[in-house]
């Protein structure tokens, strides 16, 4: 798939986003009932919200390759990969597909796939992530493993990302 | 699945959040780091006005970038008894560093004592004593008057204070630093003279590195820059990448990627530059070999995977051929040194005979020759030795660290840009004591001496042998049953009854029995056998100085406060001499309570001034004051002058070609092989199949006593993994995961199966000093002339324990190399 396919998919993802926020903000005040400024000082929730992304299909993928996509938005990529062995967190009819960030965690250098290992590697100073592992640190100096982004498929194939497990490199707060 | 924390964000530092100066208080390369600590019902936002950074933190952040920190970086302390939040995060500003933080220091704030969020609670929080047959909180005053009452009454029965044994660190960084050394060392070496005392790692009080001290040139010579200046690297027995990372990441790497050639040819002007070589000397491929090749090309890489422990033929080979070549320094060597052509006369080593011992190409010794000395368009040719434990706790120590160092000497290499010929180090150096003179040469053999019944009397500081000793399956069952005698007693007799207690204490040591206090910063293994455990701060929860592998000094600053009750070990060691102090003159020994004077510290900064400021070369120019004003970049020992409100250092030692000799000229010494020198070493290859090489990996610091309380660490490594080929693999019948009992006449430990297909068959490596499985305990007990052990060359057999347990199922076991995607 080719990137500007790819972004057009964000897209989508981040107009369900907006309209997910706003539906929630809403379905908050109606449920509470309580003035506008009372409503603000509501605490917040204690995870970010997530948004509910379309990637891709699985028809799209192809055993191996993995796909450029972002979430949860524009500024934070990541690949989306079919392994071909079912793994612990994957999804799909065979279990095997995963996404994962792509930006380093240890200082933000863009990850590249080695698919012979199915890893994740950073070119900047040579960690290792497995990818069949849910992102676990082969070696190297992050001190998290790989953020990876939960995933549920549709009935028609449609993967949607749902959820970051670490925090994403070079933003304080997973969803900005 | 592997750890995943589930933290989507984090606390913003506000503007206003205090900062204050860290030295990473881990391994020796010891990166800047700042803590920024704030009210806990504050916080920053993102808005460049709302935050510390002056950065729109809605958006993505670039790499590198300074606005961020990882979930491992932050954490809620106690600062003066009260709650804060702590970002503790790598400072761009520090030339050590750059901005970069290891898989191990970038953990601190993690790693530290949180009661709000249940980190560290294994930290040791008040005095614990033996009382109704387990360890049981008390105060320090009553533990303390137990500690020297037992302590005294031996000290009076015949053998005086031989019969007091202490082990105690002797370095920087946590468990150490200056304070703390000289604390311990006023108390062991000044108002006593106690001769049996080991260090952390070793069973004696010794250097690691005696030779190239007795040959007149210190082990911490050069600078960190000259790895990027060299033509040539020499990296023996060092696994840069995962032990000294930021170092190798920050220093070496911009030299093999050729990005520091704009300052060779600006500091190094009229020579022909290239982007740098290096030559790696290990018997095992480490991913630090995988990123070399990387970034200089495999044509730029010499690695030289010798058969273990035959460095020292190789070093004699590469000088014999130097010479013979005419590339040696002849004038440096007449102006500064002695005994170079006794040396090259008795070391003198071929090829062809270093090529069969070594297991080594004849061609790649002579290239190895070639890229450390061979002019450059007829300019000397710069090389920077370094070494580290594959050197230091192998085969014949000390002969092999003097023929490393002829090399570099007769190359020029010392005192020059670019040059140097240094260990790498583990942690950081803050050695300030009084004279250990009376320790004599060779050191008293101290676990040896426990292990045969002798002391009665056992302190402990930051120490602990069941994890790294030699020797040390045999060590923990001595150490057991001596021990347990005078638990038996203590049991026998009210605890409350003072005089009774240390009357059944000194009467059980008598029989065998060995009274023991741990002083430490979380319970240990040998912890386990002890009678009395006193809490230990560590650096940021005191105010700590140390210096790094290029004698560069900083002041850590107390960012939050220690756990509990726990102290200072300067000031846990003056409240030990104080104690001494009034039950001596209880006793009526006025003259030996008179001995225990002067320990009326009251604080860290005390101890110091008392210490390093008063004792040290170039002490009196370095105050507290004045390492705070000089920030994570501190000052390379020793200090000269103060001038215009700066603390002058010394970047390199030697530069004038004088050593540390009486007549100032470095000596060459000879060494000549005697193959494997540790008794019982070649008996024990002979009978056991595999080499069980081992070392230190990326992820854990030391013996792991902080990161054995941190998930993301026993997350990867619930047990130390032992690397095997595939091939000795099927052999052995274990699949990867599998737990294998490692075993010989010395003892057994257990370790995880690393399936790995670059070793060697017949060589394996195992993770060194991990809680879960101590590879010491197969080490036997030889060890060199000066009681050196060499943990290195050690050999055993191998069976399977279990299959892959299910807390290894989500484990990875790909290659640790780097690969290009």
């Amino acid at each position: 798939m080719n990137m500007k396919g790819c972004d057009k998919l964000v897209d989508v993802g981040r107009r369900q986003f907006l309209r997910g926020s706003v539906m929630a903000t809403a379905g908050a005040a109606a449920t509470t009932v309580l003035s506008s400024n009372e409503a603000k000082a509501r605490p917040a929730p204690a995870r970010v919200e997530y948004p509910s992304n379309r990637l891709a299909n699985v028809s799209q993928l192809k055993p191996n390759e993995p796909l450029d996509i972002t979430y949860p938005d524009k500024s934070s990529p990541g690949v989306l990969i079919k392994l071909g062995t079912r793994v612990p967190g994957g999804v799909g009819p065979a279990g095997d597909i995963v996404a994962f960030s792509t930006l380093c965690p240890h200082k933000g250098f863009p990850l590249n796939y080695v698919a012979g290992d199915k890893t994740l590697t950073c070119p900047g100073h040579y960690s290792v992530f497995d990818c069949e592992k849910g992102g676990l640190q082969v070696l190297g100096q992050s001190t998290q493993n790989l953020p990876q982004f939960t995933l549920r498929v549709a009935a028609n194939g449609d993967i949607f990302a749902e959820g970051v497990d670490e925090l994403i490199y070079g933003r304080l707060s997973n969803v900005l | 699945m592997a750890f995943k924390r589930y933290i989507d964000r984090l606390p913003i530092i506000p503007p206003d959040a205090k900062k204050q100066n860290v030295t990473c208080h881990f391994c020796i390369v010891g990166c800047g780091y700042h803590a920024y600590t704030w009210p806990v019902n504050k916080q920053g936002g993102s808005d460049p006005s709302q935050n510390i950074f002056k950065t729109d933190l809605s958006k993505q952040q670039g790499g590198e970038t300074d606005a961020w920190y990882a979930p491992s970086m932050y954490n809620i302390v106690q600062q003066d008894a009260r709650d804060v939040h702590i970002v503790i995060k790598p400072d761009k500003g520090c030339e050590v560093n750059s901005g970069l933080g290891s898989i191990r220091g970038a953990r601190m704030a993690e790693m530290s004592y949180s009661k709000a969020r249940a980190t560290q609670q294994q930290r040791l929080t008040h005095p614990m004593v033996f009382r109704y047959g387990q360890m049981q909180p008390t105060s320090w005053d009553d533990a303390l008057d137990l500690v020297t009452r037992v302590t005294v009454a031996m000290l009076k029965e015949p053998g005086g204070e031989d019969n007091l044994f202490v082990s105690a660190f002797d370095h920087g960084g946590a468990g150490g630093g200056y304070e703390n050394t000289w604390g311990t060392g006023k108390l062991y070496f000044g108002a006593m003279k106690v001769k049996n005392i080991r260090i952390h790692n070793r069973p004696a009080y010794n250097s690691e590195v005696h030779a190239t001290r007795d040959m007149g040139v210190g082990e911490l010579n050069n600078c960190y820059e000259d790895a990027e200046l060299c033509d040539t690297i020499v990296a023996v027995g060092t696994n840069a990448y995962e032990t000294q990372t930021n170092y190798f990441l920050n220093h070496w790497i911009p030299n093999l990627r050729g990005t520091s050639l704009q300052k060779k040819q600006q500091q190094l002007a009229g020579e022909p530059h290239a982007a740098g070589r290096i030559i790696i000397v290990d018997p095992r491929r480490t991913s630090t070999v995988a990123a070399c090749e990387i970034e200089a090309g495999k044509d730029n890489v010499l690695h030289l995977a010798i058969e273990s422990g035959t460095d020292m033929v190789l070093f004699n080979a590469i000088l014999t051929h130097i010479v013979e070549k005419g590339w040696h320094d002849k004038e440096f060597i007449a102006a500064s040194t002695k005994d170079f052509d006794k040396a090259v006369a008795a070391n003198k080593t071929s090829l062809a005979d270093a090529a069969r011992i070594t297991g080594l190409k004849a061609e790649d010794i002579a290239k190895a020759a070639a890229w450390i000395a061979e002019p450059k368009q007829g300019r000397r040719r710069r090389a920077m030795f370094a070494y580290e434990k594959g050197l230091i706790w192998g085969n014949d120590n000390y002969r092999t660290n003097a023929a490393l160092v002829n090399v570099a000497l007769a190359t020029g290499n010392i005192g020059r840009p670019g040059g140097g010929c240094v260990r790498m180090g583990g942690h950081q150096e803050g050695y300030s004591r009084p004279s250990d003179a009376h320790v004599g040469r060779p050191a008293a053999y101290v676990d040896q001496l426990l292990i045969e019944g002798k002391g009665g009397v056992h302190h402990i500081w930051g120490c602990d042998h069941y994890k790294t000793t030699l020797n040390a399956h045999k060590f923990k069952q001595a150490y057991k049953k001596r021990t347990d005698i005078v638990k038996d007693a203590m049991n026998a007799v009210p605890a409350g009854d003072r005089p009774a207690q240390v009357a059944a204490i000194v009467d059980a040591i008598k029989k065998g029995g060995l009274f023991a206090v741990d002083v430490d910063i979380v319970p240990t293994k040998i912890g386990e056998a002890c009678h009395v455990w006193l809490p230990a701060a560590t650096s940021g929860e005191m105010n700590l100085t140390s210096m790094n592998g290029e004698r560069r000094m900083r002041l850590t600053e107390r960012y939050m406060d220690p756990p509990g009750e726990a102290m200072p070990d300067c000031l846990i060691a003056a409240r030990i001499a104080n104690h001494m102090e009034r039950v001596l003159r209880e006793l009526g020994d006025a003259k030996y309570a008179d001995q225990f004077k002067g320990f009326d510290w009251k604080t860290e900064e005390d101890a110091f001034m008392d210490g390093y400021h008063a004792h040290e070369k170039g002490g009196q120019f370095v105050t507290y004051e004045r390492l705070r004003a000089m920030g994570t970049n501190g000052f390379q020992e020793p200090a000269t002058e103060f001038k215009d409100g700066k603390i002058v250092g010394t970047k390199r030692l030697y530069t004038d070609g004088k050593f540390s000799t009486k007549d100032g000229k470095a000596t060459f010494m000879e060494a000549q092989w005697r193959g494997l020198q540790a008794p019982g070493k070649e008996e024990q290859k002979k009978k056991f199949k595999y080499l069980i090489n081992n070392g230190r990996t990326n992820h854990v610091w030391q013996n792991a006593y902080l990161d054995q309380d941190n998930e993301f660490i026993m997350d990867r490594w619930p047990y130390p993994f032992i690397e095997i080929n595939p091939h000795d693999m099927k052999e052995l019948n274990v699949s990867a995961g599998d737990l294998v009992e490692v075993y010989n006449d010395d003892g057994s430990t257990q370790a995880m199966v690393y399936p790995t297909p670059t070793a060697k068959r017949g060589h394996t490596f195992m993770l060194f000093a991990y809680p879960t499985g101590v590879q010491g305990n197969v080490v036997n007990a030889g060890t060199n002339e000066l009681i050196l052990p060499n943990y290195k060359q050690t050999w055993a057999n191998i069976r399977k324990l279990a299959s892959a347990p299910a807390s290894v199922k989500h484990l990875s076991f790909k290659s640790q190399e780097y690969k290009m995607g």
